[in-house]
Order: C-alpha cells, then sequence, then structure tokens
C-alpha cells in the first residue's frame, strides 16, 4: 500500500499470477517490508488484537448463525440447543458473547492509546475519523447481536434503545417504526436485527480495509510522536512487529480464555437467561458494560431530546478532536499537563461506566451530571486550552535518539494520577455501600459448591439425590423443559447409564400424535423426550398457582443473581467466584420464615422469604425435613436436600461445566507456552534494534 | 421495511367487555403489540385527577380530556412509558396512578406525568364505547 512494489516471487507459477494481479507485492510491500517505527511499544499491538477479534467473531458468528432460529418464540430455545447439543457449541457461543466484550476492551485500550499519543494529529486525521466510524459500526453491530438471544435484557435494551429515535423531533416516529417493522418490538424487529448483524462485521471489515490504508500511507505514529526520518528510525515490520504482535495477541487471549472457560457469565446480565416477555419489565434495564458510560450521560440529562444528543455528541465529538487539539506536540510523554488530564478523563470514562450501571437516584444523579460536563469539558474546554497554555518538553530529534536516551532516565510518578484514581475508588466504595444500604433484602450467604472454582466437578452422589428432590418436590409445578432424558446419562452429567436413563425416562407418561386417526395420545417417555411441564401453559401455570406462574428450572440457576457491589466484582474476576446464582436458589429454599419480622407486611396468599427480594413470595415452604427419602444415608434435612437440589440445577443450567473447564486448563496450558515462545522470539529478533 | 400486512391487519380494532372489571380495579390487554391499561377509576382518583391545577403539570392537559364523557370512572391508556419504553405498574407511586420501575417516572390516576424524567402524559389509545360495557380499541 505504500507504492508499488518490487517484489518478484521466486516460484513460477506465484509469478505467474504476480504478472496479472500484483497482490503478493502488495501483501509483502505491506506486511513484509513495510517500514514501523522502532520505539513502538505494546499498546501498539492492539491494532493486531483488534483484527484477530474481527476474525474471531465473524468466523464463530458465521457458524452460530447455522444453528441460530431467527424468530421470536424460537430464537431463546434454538440458542439454549446450541449451547447444549451441538459439538462444542457451549464454546462457539462463549467465544461469540465473551469475544464482543473483549472486542471492546481492545478497541477502548486502542482508542485511549491514540488520544494518549496524538495518533490523530495531522496527517492521521482521517485515519483517525476512519477509526471512530469503525467504532460506531461495532456499537450497533454489538447491541444487535445482544438482542438476538431474545432474553429479558436483549427485548428491553432493544426497547430502550430503539426508543431513543422517537426523541428526534417530526421523524422520530417514523423511524421507530421502520426499526421495528411493526407497532413494537417483536418478531420483525428480531429479523432484521439478524440480517443486519450479519451484515454490519463485513462492512467493518470493509472500513479496516481502509484503516489499514489509510495507516500505511500516512504512516504509524509513536509514543515520542516524532515522524521517522532515517533508516534507522525503523524496523520491517517482518519479523519485528508481526513476533510482537504475536506475543500481545497470545498474552490477550489468556485475558480471553479466561472468561471463556472459566466465567463465561461474568460479564453479562443475569436477566437474560429469563426468556422474552413483553408484558413483564425487569427492574433495572442496564445495556452491555462497554455502552455503559454513554447510557450514564443520556440519563443524566433529565430532557429526553437533549439527553439522547448529549449521548451521540459524546461520540461524535471524537470525530473533532483533531481540530479541537491543536498542540504542536503530539505526544502526551512531552506534555506534562495534558498527561495528567488524560489520566483524569480516563477516570471520568470509568466512573461514568459505574454510573451507568446504578439505578438513577439520588447522589448518582448529581455525580453523573458533575462527570458529564467534565467529559465534555475535556473536549471542549481542556484540550483546546491547552493547546495555548502548556509549555511541552522538548521533544527527542529523531526516533533513534528517543531510543537511546530512553536507558538512561525513567518517567516520573504521576502523582496527580494516582490522586484521581484514589478519589475514584473511595467514591466507589461510598456509592457501593449507599447502594447496599437501599436495596433491603440480605444477600445470600455463601456455600462451598464443589463446581466451584477452576477443578470444579459436579458431585454425582449429589446431582442424583437432586435430581430425586426435583422430581418428588418441584416437578409438581416446575418445568425442566430444556432437560432431555437422555442427558442423564451424559459425561459430566448424574452419571447414570443409558438403560437407567431409559428406565427412568419411560416412567413418565408423554404426550404425542396426531396418530392416524387423527387423535393426540400418551406413551411412556424415551430418552429423546424432555422433561414434561406440569402445566400445559403460562396462563395454565399462573391460574393454578394464585397468579404467579412458577418458573422453568433448567435455566434458574444462571438467571437469578444479585449484585455484590464493589470491591466484589472485582474480586471475583480474580477468584474466579460465579455462584450468585446456586447460592441464591439455596437462599431462597432455606429462607422461609413462619412469621415475618415486624414491619414488614406480607399480602394473603404469599409467604414471607428473608431471601427474596421484596420478601413476600408466592411459593409455599417447599421442603421440610424428612420429606424425600435417601438411600445412600445421606442426611434428610431442608438444607442438604436444598444443596442437592440446587447442585442438581446448576447442572440443568451448565450441561457442558466440566468439559469446559477441563478443555480451559488444556488452552491456558498451551496458551502460557505459546506466549512464552513468542516472547523469547521477539527478544531474539529485536536484540538488534533496541 | 415498515409493517407488513400480515402485521397491519393482526393491528386491527379490538372489543373489550368492561363489565367484569369491579370499581378499583384495572386490566392490561394487548393492543398492536403494546399494554392497554383500563381502570376503572374510583371516586377518589377521579377527584384526585381533578383537583389538580392543570396548568402547573408538566404536559398539561385536563382529565375530562383525556376520558370520554359520560363514562368518566374509565380511564383507557397506553401503558408505556413516554420515556424509554418501559410499562409502569398500577396502582403504584405517589399520586394513586402509574409508576415506571426502569427510570422512576410517576404518573397520576389520569395517566399523566407528575414526577420523573418522561416528558409525556401517557398516550391515550383511539377507542369509543359500543355500549355501556363494552370498548372497542383501534
Amino acid at each position: 500500500m505504500s507504492g508499488p512494489s518490487d517484489y518478484q516471487p521466486s516460484n513460477p507459477a506465484l509469478q505467474w499470477i504476480e504478472r496479472r494481479l500484483p497482490i503478493l507485492g502488495l501483501m509483502h510491500s505491506s506486511f513484509v517490508v513495510y517500514p514501523t517505527p522502532r520505539n513502538l511499544n505494546y499498546w501498539w499491538t492492539f491494532g493486531a488484537i483488534l483484527s484477530f477479534m474481527l476474525g474471531i467473531q465473524i468466523l464463530t458468528g458465521v457458524i452460530l448463525a447455522m444453528h441460530y432460529t431467527p424468530h421470536a418464540d424460537l430464537a431463546f430455545k434454538s440458542v439454549e440447543l446450541l449451547v447444549r447439543d451441538v459439538n462444542y457449541g457451549w464454546l462457539l457461543r462463549n467465544m461469540h458473547a465473551v469475544g464482543a466484550s473483549m472486542f471492546f476492551v481492545a478497541v477502548y485500550v486502542h482508542m485511549l492509546r491514540g488520544l494518549y499519543y496524538g495518533s490523530y494529529k495531522e496527517p492521521r486525521e482521517v485515519l483517525w475519523i476512519l477509526g471512530v466510524i469503525i467504532y460506531l459500526l461495532m456499537m450497533a453491530t454489538g447491541f444487535m447481536g445482544y438482542v438476538l438471544p431474545w432474553g429479558q435484557m436483549s427485548f428491553w435494551g432493544a426497547t430502550v434503545i430503539t426508543n431513543l429515535f422517537s426523541a428526534i423531533p417530526y421523524v422520530g416516529e417514523s423511524i421507530v417504526t421502520l426499526l421495528w417493522g411493526g407497532y413494537s418490538v417483536g418478531n420483525p424487529t428480531l429479523n432484521r436485527f439478524f440480517s443486519l448483524h450479519y451484515l454490519l462485521p463485513f462492512l467493518i471489515a470493509g472500513v479496516v480495509v481502509l484503516h489499514v490504508w489509510a495507516l500505511h500511507v500516512s504512516g504509524q505514529n509513536n509514543p515520542d510522536g516524532v515522524e521517522p526520518k532515517t533508516e534507522k528510525d525503523t524496523v520491517p515490520f517482518t519479523p519485528h512487529a508481526t513476533i510482537k504482535d504475536m506475543f500481545g495477541v497470545s498474552c490477550f487471549m489468556l485475558l480471553y480464555a479466561w472468561f471463556i472457560f472459566y466465567m463465561p457469565n461474568y460479564l453479562g446480565d443475569a436477566d437474560n437467561y429469563i426468556p422474552a416477555n413483553p408484558g413483564v419489565t425487569p427492574p433495572h434495564i442496564v445495556p452491555e458494560w462497554y455502552y455503559l458510560p454513554f447510557y450514564a450521560i443520556l440519563r443524566s440529562i433529565p430532557n429526553k431530546l437533549a439527553g439522547v444528543i448529549g449521548m451521540f455528541s459524546a461520540i461524535i465529538i471524537l470525530c473533532f478532536l483533531p481540530w479541537l487539539d491543536a498542540a504542536k506536540t503530539k505526544s502526551s510523554k512531552y506534555r506534562p499537563l495534558a498527561k495528567q488530564f488524560f489520566w483524569i478523563f480516563v477516570a471520568v470514562c470509568i466512573l461514568l461506566g459505574y454510573l451507568g450501571a446504578q439505578p438513577p437516584e439520588g447522589i448518582y444523579v448529581i455525580a453523573g451530571r458533575v462527570l458529564t460536563f467534565c467529559y465534555f469539558a475535556y473536549f471542549l474546554i481542556v484540550l483546546p486550552l491547552l493547546s495555548r497554555i502548556e509549555k511541552p518538553r522538548p521533544v527527542p530529534n529523531s526516533i533513534s535518539d528517543a531510543v537511546l536516551a530512553k536507558t538512561g532516565s525513567r518517567s516520573t510518578p504521576m502523582v496527580s494520577s494516582a490522586i484521581v484514581l484514589a478519589l475514584a475508588g473511595a467514591l466507589f466504595a461510598g456509592s457501593a455501600d449507599s447502594a447496599r444500604a437501599s436495596e433491603g433484602s440480605d444477600k445470600p450467604p455463601g456455600n462451598k459448591w464443589s463446581f466451584a472454582g477452576p477443578f470444579g466437578k459436579y458431585d454425582r452422589g449429589s446431582l442424583q439425590r437432586g435430581l430425586k428432590v426435583y422430581k418428588e418436590v418441584c416437578a409438581n409445578c416446575h418445568g425442566l423443559s430444556y432437560v432431555a432424558f437422555r442427558n442423564l446419562a451424559e459425561a459430566g452429567g448424574p452419571g447414570y447409564s443409558v438403560a437407567q436413563a431409559a428406565a427412568f425416562a419411560s416412567d413418565y407418561k408423554v404426550k404425542d400424535g396426531p396418530n392416524d386417526a387423527g387423535d393426540m395420545f400418551e406413551r411412556p417417555g424415551r430418552p429423546a423426550d424432555y422433561f414434561p411441564s406440569p402445566f400445559p401453559n403460562e396462563q395454565a401455570a399462573r391460574a393454578a398457582n394464585g397468579g404467579a406462574a412458577p418458573p422453568d428450572l433448567s435455566l434458574i440457576t444462571k438467571a437469578r443473581s444479585y449484585g455484590r457491589g464493589f470491591p466484589w466484582f472485582i474480586v471475583d474476576f480474580f477468584t474466579q467466584y460465579q455462584e450468585q446464582g446456586p447460592d441464591y436458589v439455596s437462599a431462597v429454599l432455606q429462607g422461609f420464615e413462619d412469621k415475618a419480622p415486624e414491619g414488614v407486611s406480607i399480602p394473603e396468599g404469599s409467604y414471607y422469604n428473608k431471601y427474596f427480594p421484596g420478601h413476600a413470595i408466592k411459593m409455599p415452604k417447599p421442603l421440610s425435613d424428612g420429606q424425600v427419602t435417601y438411600d445412600d444415608g445421606s442426611p434428610t434435612t431442608v438444607a442438604q436436600y436444598a444443596k442437592d437440589v440446587t447442585t442438581f440445577l446448576m447442572w440443568t443450567a451448565e450441561p457442558h461445566m466440566e468439559a469446559r473447564k477441563r478443555l480451559g486448563f488444556q488452552v491456558f496450558i498451551f496458551l502460557i507456552i505459546f506466549a512464552g515462545l513468542m516472547y523469547f522470539t521477539k527478544k531474539k529478533v529485536w536484540a538488534d534494534s533496541h | 421495511m415498515n409493517p407488513d400486512a400480515s402485521t397491519i391487519a393482526a393491528g386491527a380494532p379490538i372489543e373489550v367487555d368492561l363489565s367484569p372489571v369491579a370499581e378499583g380495579q384495572d386490566i392490561k390487554v394487548f393492543w398492536r403489540g403494546k399494554p392497554i391499561y383500563i381502570s376503572h377509576r374510583t371516586k377518589k382518583q377521579i377527584d384526585e385527577a381533578r383537583a389538580v391545577n392543570v396548568a402547573s403539570l408538566p404536559d398539561p392537559q385536563s382529565d375530562e380530556a383525556r376520558v370520554k364523557s359520560g363514562h368518566d370512572q374509565w380511564l383507557v391508556v397506553i401503558g408505556i412509558c413516554t420515556h424509554l419504553g418501559c410499562i409502569p405498574i398500577a396502582h403504584e407511586g405517589n399520586y394513586d396512578g402509574f409508576f415506571c420501575p426502569c427510570h422512576g417516572s410517576q404518573y397520576d390516576s389520569s395517566g399523566r406525568i407528575r414526577q420523573g424524567p418522561a416528558p409525556a402524559n401517557l398516550p391515550v389509545p383511539p377507542y369509543q364505547f359500543v355500549s355501556d360495557t363494552k370498548i372497542q380499541i383501534g
């Protein structure tokens, strides 16, 4: 991409192609001999990481689309069956869902790197604007992808976001109708979102080609912000940048694999394991984490139209960055004030993200307004002002000078940024406390689960006992509709033989038909049948249970959660704690109390439960000591029943958990060795260049 | 990309029988995929809705303009919060009306916005009384 190449392949067949289509020469000049500044640091590997993530997302997405059904009645089920029945379907889905988050992690680092080192400045304005366009396309793609599983958060997220457009005067309502294809979010909406979600990644890939093209015309920026002048300032792309990027990508994959194999639901929302229901709004509608700062800006502006404008201009303003910041010095390394404001800006973005996940009340609203002001002030006041008043430190003459000087001086500690981060931390802690105080229900106590941690396995005895408790107690009201009898004999499950599973199935009566006479009939269950539901439909379930339909239990341990608050959600990332669901289910089963404490009134037909949100639960106390007999001598207490049935329900929600953690361990061993090899190869390749 | 013919056909007017709805109760029916609240308001709710100074409201509209005269006890509104489209809960909030759990908007017993980020009152769908106990929505 940088001028005609003089590359000539030695193979005659390749020469024949090269004369007709000089694609090898193009590749050679762009990715082999292309000169890259020799002072690039690891923040520059995120371009390669992003290309890698785009490739992963397209590849897994195309395979997922082969198994997915874009229909309002079938989408949720098709995703569940994909995870359960398709070979490595759980891996594909985790890679794609976590991959979206990782894509945004990488893009935010990439953007902040550009911001810090002034990569948007002359002559790279078009390069930067193309990047903002890619980011916008990514946001649209990510949003539409989140709608496809058709869970509660998918549906209500789609409702809230599409309604943003109704704020536009005159044409807003018709735009919303066009997005919906109906009078509300529904099946036509899902269909068009699926189509667009498949299309947009290829548009992104196209703009990425333009982005790389523009990059190779203007050349890469570098940490010192001085353009390469002589041969000595650059190294060839291959092997130097290639091997460094490979090392960067393999380190990034370690983080990616941590989520895929050990905490795939950490970044998601438990509500999205509840099928979409247009008649019930979840109490907190929260977008995916990567939209949270913009969601916070939207909510902090009290006027609806102004809020929408504020949110969109928070992104569009990036396009004008090359002209808002007129400072001649590119890199913040040589701009003492800009450097400090940069870190303040990062803290503002993180805090806005935190506020976006909090309910919009009290202190959060005020903090949101202050931070929204700070966000825009950085672009509209601080940067234009700094370019006039700041006295930058002298920049080195050339890149090679900078590389030589580097061995001597160490950068001074950034006191101000430390203060800012400490302040941010204190605010986090304080606000999390007030949030906890306002919630009211008790936090479920933690338990020791056999399936927790990186080597967790289901306790077979517990699974078998839990199945018995489910069959004798829970199954009277609760379905288990995503679990088939054959699953009982599968690896990583309760450990029954195929014959035992078939015998278990034949105890059930399953409705089949119509037969030749056109009648429905009942027959004994087969291993391929699913657990029959106790009620024919939701309305019947509702009517028989005083207005509250007992939820299906297949996914209940993933569909329930509770907020852990700061700093626990950060600690949980390292400890891999993700058993909020099982802890909650087990706590609710044991949380019934005969008498409500003073000051709590429980309506007629409801029961007091210590851990149920709002405390008034329609389910009467389901378990009592000695209710279910155990053959293996385990204690027949409520505590033991709760533990066993929760373990069983964790298995119904995550039948492939053992395979996931086992494969995860192997992948980690491989990645660590691979990253190590890449590191030492990189050291060898760069030995002469530092 | 506008709604197709079957979607439009499914959005035809519906008739709702009001006779089983006792005073103080309300029902939710779906029309065009939207929840419609039909409230049989009590005397107290009607009086509250009429006592307020219309000019002081964020979206000024009198209660009389939002119901059909002669059927003052019946309030028919689209149960979609005018802020960002969540479904408010009936009989909650400080104004004997609706409360939206998403961003805290509160509507009074006439479905008018009283507090919170929503910019407008709950819209009244097109409807008419075909008899004293039956309405047609649409």
